[in-house]
């Protein structure tokens, strides 16, 4: 479970989060939502540790990162598993490669345990045939699974996704959706995903944080999203005829 | 106040370079990697460049000499003087800032650039040293590539001026062998590893501090060229000075 209280972070005289209090809980896909320049990408830059904030505080199972010295920073950092928007992979590396890199880096592991790892987790996100492929030959919904297995790789307690089906057609999207779904119950996992697509947060969001200016403006289930009458959330994710029809519809059942 | 910033926060990413080390096995690939793109895929080109550069520098010094009091020799001699104290250690490695420093410098930055480097840092990885030292440690070998650009430089001097009928082959040779002295050696090698340190770190420097996208990527790695000599010459000077005067 990872605890945020009152958390704020400003670059120059810029406050880009004004005091975000909210709690992410583990086995749930959590999911932070929002206007472009709400503060969403800084709060998860905050929460992976790569910002350093200058009030408030974030506790994962109680350990506050920014209270711990660098060998327990690096510990916990083994614990955190990362997909970016852009999938981020090392290409000069191959798929195989790319996975077990957090194998070589954090565990003592012989090679041939490590490839048993790596044959898992790429069997798991259906990637079995695609070792010996480098990343600038996959496709964008191959890169983002590929990138979800390094997540994955060494057993993370915490998993971050940052726009995790940006630049994927409808239905690669659903299928990263429902696998980041899968493995955050499988293993129990604390998952925060950072997502524009209202798709994913009507599918998975067991639990979503609307930001707006800095601000949490609201919390709820992908169920609470249908009936709320915050007019922000209200504007933000029925902004489209669509999402309005699949509303009426929900309310009308 | 931009320039000081700069000069501060390169001599903090060279401390950084040696905190929180990558693990060795890692290391070692990264390092062998780096000797191959770095030092043995230079090897060509330095190659190419000592020996016509060495060639052209022999052609012009014997054509400036008209004067039938001046022994041949001189040929030999102020080519073997040109190009190790200067041409080889130095503008070899101005070519190199251009090759190998925009080679780091776009490597680096396209990994900004795609958040690779964040994807490093959220593993809790010294993304500095885990990118920049394996650099500065196959560069050590870079004595290695001005040690063949020198011989090739002397060589591609010898056959210009043999072929070219400027002076005998004897003549050429009393003149490399005239009034030697060791410490130029020294010297030029010094410089070298000097140079061989500016060339991992300042394209490295630009690599990893870079922002934005693609076009940003070519900017910087133009301003790694342009910094990367000027850092060259002007400690070129400087040992110099402290070296031979």
């Amino acid at each position: 479970m990872i605890e945020v209280k009152d958390l704020q972070k400003s670059f120059g005289e810029n406050h880009i989060l004004k005091g975000v209090t909210t709690t992410f809980e583990a086995g749930k896909t959590n999911l932070i939502i929002g206007q472009s320049g709400s503060g969403k990408t800084v709060f998860l830059k905050c929460l992976l540790g790569l910002f350093d904030y200058e009030k408030g505080s974030i506790s994962y199972d109680g350990r506050v990162f920014a209270q711990l010295s660098e060998a327990e920073k690096r510990t916990m950092r083994a614990d955190i598993g990362m997909v970016f928007q852009g999938s981020a992979l090392f290409d000069s590396m191959t798929i195989a490669e790319n996975v077990m890199f957090p194998l070589r880096m954090f565990t003592n592991q012989s090679k041939s345990e490590m490839q048993d790892r790596v044959d898992f987790v790429l069997n798991r996100v259906n990637l079995s045939d695609a070792h010996n492929k480098m990343p600038s030959e996959a496709s964008g919904g191959m890169q983002k699974r590929v990138a979800i297995a390094r997540a994955i790789v060494n057993k993370p307690k915490y998993l971050f996704c940052d726009e995790p089906n940006s630049g994927l057609d409808p239905k690669t999207s659903i299928v990263i959706d429902n696998l980041i779904k899968e493995i955050t119950e499988e293993y129990n996992i604390t998952t925060v995903i950072n997502s524009h697509d209202m798709n994913s947060v009507m599918e998975i969001g067991e639990k979503i944080v609307f930001l707006q200016l800095g601000l949490k403006e609201w919390e709820g289930t992908r169920h609470d999203i249908f009936k709320t009458e915050n007019k922000a959330v209200t504007d933000f994710v029925y902004s489209s005829n669509l999402f309005k029809k699949v509303r009426k519809m929900y309310l009308t059942e | 106040m931009q320039y000081l910033h700069n000069f501060g926060a390169y001599f903090l990413m060279v401390i950084e370079m040696f905190r929180k080390p990558t693990k060795w096995s890692v290391m070692k690939k990264l390092i062998l990697k780096d000797i191959d793109d770095l030092v043995i895929g230079s090897i060509g080109i330095v190659s190419f460049i000592a020996f016509f550069v060495g060639g052209v520098i022999t052609i012009q010094t014997a054509l400036n000499i008209d004067n039938p009091l001046i022994p041949k020799s001189l040929v030999g001699f102020a080519t073997r003087q040109s190009i190790l104290l200067e041409f080889a250690p130095t503008f070899i490695s101005i070519i190199m800032a251009g090759k190998v420093g925009s080679f780091i410098t776009s490597s680096i930055g396209t990994m900004r650039v795609t958040e690779q480097i964040d994807a490093l840092e959220v593993m809790g990885i010294n993304s500095i040293n885990y990118l920049i030292l394996p650099k500065v440690v196959a560069l050590t070998l870079y004595p290695f590539v001005i040690s063949i650009a020198m011989f090739l430089g002397i060589f591609g001097g010898y056959t210009a001026c043999v072929l070219g009928g400027y002076a005998t082959s004897e003549d050429f040779i009393t003149g490399v062998q005239l009034d030697f002295i060791p410490f130029h050696i020294v010297y030029a090698f010094l410089k070298t590893f000097v140079f061989a340190f500016i060339l991992a770190t300042v394209p490295s420097y630009y690599g990893y501090y870079m922002k934005g996208g693609a076009l940003e990527v070519g900017q910087a790695s133009t301003s790694s060229f342009v910094w990367t000599s000027v850092a060259i010459i002007l400690l070129n000077y400087i040992l110099t000075q402290l070296l031979l005067s």
